[in-house]
């Protein structure tokens, strides 16, 4: 007698036989089990070897088992039948797999429940942390806009301390941020200037020709400031010095007058 | 006291039936039927009466829990539940967790284990089958079938072949089927 395999399965026959008694290699099962579910003649194959080999567990002779082993098994029906009511153990033996769906439902929404508090604690860090910023912010904000409006204030005096004796002389501090290109400028006792001319701050390099970088007047007291909205000077230029001249009106492309202030 | 024949009613499937309305009457008679296959194998495999008593207690317990695990129109109960018993003792041998789920367990023989007479009948005709067949094939089915061992540890074991371990497998497994529909 031989096996009942499909013509052109007869490679499957070894791995079949070797399969039913459990001597497969695992590495080979996974490749058989994946012929067996779309082929229904190694199937039944299969279920043929396996009674066969069912034949060598009949065979076995042994001593019967002690009797204390039919008492045990009973002991642990009874023990079990009373652990569970009647109604509930019929309804465990019955259970079909969809009525388990509810429990799983209810696992799954306090897992997605412990999730969300999860997300919902991080988000609450997040929006703390995120309020700190804004409050920092508006701290520093609300210092900057005091400083500027003190400085600006029409009523407010500006008084620059000289040593004693000597007369007040003009005096700029220029501020600027190579990483942006931002500058400021602020400017104290300076002389008034004649009509049609402003003065002109400028950027000398350490290569290259001068650039311009804003123009300002003096107030009545000699004040003056000035922070241009787009820096004209790019980022990260190599600052030799600053220098301000006396330029026409709306400034010029290159100095045009000599140098009236400069620092480095 | 019951005698043998008392003992004897009730087929396969309709205990089975009765095991789903958790009648332990049904129970009690297949184990007296079949604990003498089980507790068998078992004792074959482990070679430890403690632990083939567990795995029979593990195999019928396993039934009264969800008796819709063997498919009665698919073969003989006794065949099936030798098969559970051969699994489970090797999974406790090798000391590893069940391998294969008892649904998937699907078996056909065609043999009569219902009944006393027919189930002596049943194993004399295996034993006498096994015995048919040449030394050195039977050495390799027992090897798999009751000491778990892979083709390719059974090889190294016995020095032979991969491929004749294989053939050798697969023939005695042939012999014994044309042996058991001889008349």
């Amino acid at each position: 007698m031989t096996e009942n395999l499909q013509p052109g399965h007869e490679q499957y026959a070894e791995d079949l036989a070797l399969y039913a008694v459990g001597a497969l290699e695992a590495g080979s099962c996974a490749q058989l089990e994946q012929h067996l579910k779309q082929c229904p003649a190694c199937r039944h194959e299969l279920e043929a070897m396996r009674g066969d080999a069912a034949l060598l567990a009949l065979a076995v002779s042994g001593p019967a088992p002690p009797q204390r082993s039919r008492q045990r098994l009973l002991a642990a029906i009874a023990a079990g039948k009373e652990a569970q009511p009647e109604s509930l153990r019929a309804f465990a033996v019955r259970r079909p797999w969809w009525s388990f769906a509810p429990v799983f439902a209810s696992l799954l929404l306090a897992i997605f429940a412990i999730l969300l508090l999860r997300e919902n604690m991080s988000l609450k860090q997040t929006n703390d942390q995120l309020k700190r910023q804004v409050s920092d912010a508006e701290n520093e904000n609300q210092k900057a806009r005091e400083i500027v409006a003190l400085i600006t204030a029409k009523d407010a005096m500006h008084v620059s301390l000289v040593s004693a004796g000597s007369p007040p002389a003009p005096h700029v501090k220029t501020i600027y941020q190579p990483s942006t290109g931002r500058l400021c400028l602020m400017a104290s006792n300076l002389n008034p200037l004649p009509a049609h001319m402003t003065y002109e701050l400028w950027l000398i390099p350490k290569k290259g020709a001068p650039m311009p970088a804003g123009t300002f007047k003096p107030d009545a007291h000699g004040m003056a400031m000035m922070m241009p909205e787009n820096p004209e000077v790019p980022a990260w230029t190599e600052v030799k010095e600053f220098a301000v001249t006396m330029e026409p009106e709306g400034g010029s492309a290159a100095p045009t007058s000599d140098v009236l202030l400069q620092g480095s | 006291m019951q005698n043998a024949e008392s003992k004897e009613v009730g087929k396969d499937a309709a205990l089975i039936h009765r095991l789903r309305a958790s009648d332990e009457a049904a129970m009690e008679q297949i184990y007296d039927r079949y604990s003498g296959i089980v507790y068998s194998v078992a004792l074959r495999v482990l070679n430890d009466t403690g632990a083939a008593e567990d795995v029979l207690q593990e195999v019928f317990l396993q039934l009264w829990r969800n008796p819709d695990v063997f498919d009665s129109s698919r073969g003989s109960l006794g065949a099936w539940l030798a098969v559970i018993a051969r699994n489970r003792a090797i999974d406790a041998l090798r000391k590893r967790r069940p391998e294969t789920e008892v649904e998937n367990v699907v078996l056909s023989v065609d043999c009569d284990l219902e009944n006393e007479t027919g189930r002596k009948i049943s194993i004399e005709k295996a034993r006498a089958a096994l015995a048919k067949i040449p030394p050195e094939q039977r050495k390799a089915l027992e090897l798999a079938f009751f000491q778990g061992l892979t083709h390719t540890e059974i090889a190294t074991k016995t020095g032979e072949p991969l491929g004749t371990i294989k053939t050798r497998i697969r023939t005695a497994l042939m012999a014994l089927r044309k042996a058991m529909a001889e008349k």
